[in-house]
């Protein structure tokens, strides 16, 4: 019993580090990669002992900037609820990776631990359901500011998430449909098999088109850079006009761990999440014959690699898009959402129950 | 229907290009990092305080007034900068001077920082080719107003 809890509590507390650590680290990458993509070199200042590393403690150094700041909050604003607001929709984004499986289970004095805090047999379900409560923080605020700026903010906020939620809803439904599990370890377990012999049965090759409106959905709940209606820096600031100091900077926080939360997502339930391809239990079997044998600790290691290496893929991918494209117009934002996802989630569903049912 | 595909096709065009441009210029960064001398670098700013481009000769900066081989300033104090001077930021006294040759002198010649915009009309105007903004001094900042304005034959 106390080693169950103890368990939870180590996986719970390396889930939580790995999360805030990425987060904090991805901070450094979009200023990087957007330097890097645009012919530049970006942050490279921030030194400990005269020691530069590429300029990787700017994260650190913008921690401690944010922590010192004045904790301001307007008179008119409502104190309690505009305190709240960032700590809501941190909370509901940090709380989500809790369902994310980040390898196989392992056997450790005879136990057996799933790398993953909990396996909920609904997990698919818990996310989607915490990704619309992280909705309340925006619009709690930007109401609890008393700003029209903010609430103009917030109200797009709530009526561009909630229009996508439906297609980031639909187009799992076809993924449901081919993986009849919302449990993400059966689905992870799932796509270890081979499609034709050779390839792996990836939720990619299944389902092309839902992937792809799962993706750009998933790109609008960040609410970053082409879908930034709620915050539209350029124009009215944003449902964080209000904030300043650690507030913000747990808004600016909760943006990078919805990037995070989206790669994981996009890598569980479309690229074989720890799978790698061809490597089973005892280690690579190749299709075209042969094998590689592997102890099981190394193919554990390979197996959290491998989740990394894509959830870092996916990281990457979304800042070179938000390095990319600017803002869509606010009825183009509505019109992508109602008229092209929501169509193409159903035709992917429509599709895959056909082929379903002609096999 | 097309419209849409059209769309779509720049939009992975744009996001190929910014990929392209992220690809190319790491690799110049690892090869530049790992001692390997190439053409072309990462990225094209440069790290200012360490590094400085070469200012154009034609560069107006900081002002200087120049003097006779006798080491007396150049200056006959004739005002016409003072005159032709659009912010008004030049102030020169002038001094009787022993020689009958010039007669006059600056006793007194400042520039205020504050005000100049850095035309160069004054060196156009001057007769005597007594003051140049060609020191390529560009970093021109002060605690307070007061250091900004410069009696030039301190320079």
């Amino acid at each position: 019993m106390l080693a169950d809890v103890l368990i939870v509590l180590v996986k719970v507390v390396l889930t939580l580090i790995w999360t805030l650590l990425l987060a904090l680290f991805l901070t450094w990458v979009e200023r990087k990669e957007s330097a890097v993509l645009q012919d530049r070199i970006g942050a490279n200042r921030a030194s400990v002992f005269g020691l530069r590393v590429f300029g990787l403690f700017q994260p650190f150094a913008d921690a401690i900037k944010m922590l010192f700041k004045e904790d301001f909050a307007p008179s008119f604003s409502q104190r309690f609820l505009h305190w709240l607001a960032p700590a809501m929709s941190f909370f509901f984004v940090a709380v989500t990776m809790v369902a994310v499986p980040f390898g196989d289970a392992v056997r450790l004095f005879g136990r057996r631990i799933p790398l993953q805090v909990v396996d909920l047999n609904a997990a698919l379900l818990f996310m989607l359901a915490m990704l619309s409560l992280g909705i309340y923080g925006i619009l709690i605020g930007g109401w609890a500011s008393r700003s029209r700026f903010a609430l103009i903010g917030s109200l797009r906020g709530a009526a561009q998430l909630i229009s996508y939620e439906v297609a980031l809803g639909i187009s799992l439904v076809g993924l449901i449909m081919v993986f009849p599990s919302l449990r993400l370890s059966k689905i992870v377990e799932f796509q270890g098999g081979m499609l034709f012999g050779f390839l792996p049965k990836w939720g990619i090759f299944l389902q092309p088109l839902g992937f792809a409106v799962f993706f750009l959905a998933g790109l609008a709940e960040t609410k970053r850079t082409p879908f930034d209606m709620p915050e539209g820096e350029s124009e009215i600031i944003g449902f964080y006009t209000e904030y300043g100091g650690l507030k913000f900077g747990l808004f600016m926080f909760t943006d990078f761990l919805e990037v995070i939360l989206l790669s994981a997502l996009a890598t569980t339930l479309f690229f074989g999440g720890w799978q790698v391809p061809w490597l089973g239990a005892g280690g690579f079997v190749f299709p075209w014959g042969g094998n590689l044998k592997f102890a099981p600790w190394a193919v554990t290691v390979l197996q959290v690699l491998s989740f990394n290496l894509k959830v870092f893929f996916f990281c990457w991918l979304q800042i070179l898009f938000r390095w990319t494209y600017p803002r869509f117009r606010y009825d183009q934002v509505m019109d992508f959402g109602w008229k092209v996802l929501v169509p193409l989630g159903v035709v992917n569903i429509l599709a895959t129950g056909l082929i379903l049912a002609a096999r | 229907m097309l419209k849409g595909w059209l769309v779509l096709k720049e939009l992975l065009r744009g996001a190929a290009i910014t990929a392209r441009h992220f690809f190319v210029n790491m690799t110049f960064h690892t090869l530049n990092l790992f001692g390997v001398r190439t053409k072309r670098r990462g990225a094209v700013t440069i790290q200012y305080p360490e590094e400085r481009k070469e200012l154009s000769p034609r560069h107006r900066s900081l002002h200087r007034v120049l003097s006779r081989e006798d080491g007396k300033p150049r200056c006959v104090a004739c005002m016409l900068c003072v005159t032709v001077c659009p912010s008004e930021c030049l102030s020169v006294e002038a001094a009787e001077d022993d020689d009958p040759e010039v007669q006059k002198y600056a006793a007194r010649f400042v520039v205020d920082l504050n005000r100049c915009c850095f035309c160069g009309f004054c060196v156009e105007a001057c007769p005597v080719d007594a003051i140049r903004m060609d020191t390529g001094e560009i970093r021109l900042t002060a605690e307070a107003r007061a250091g900004l304005e410069l009696p030039l034959e301190k320079r």
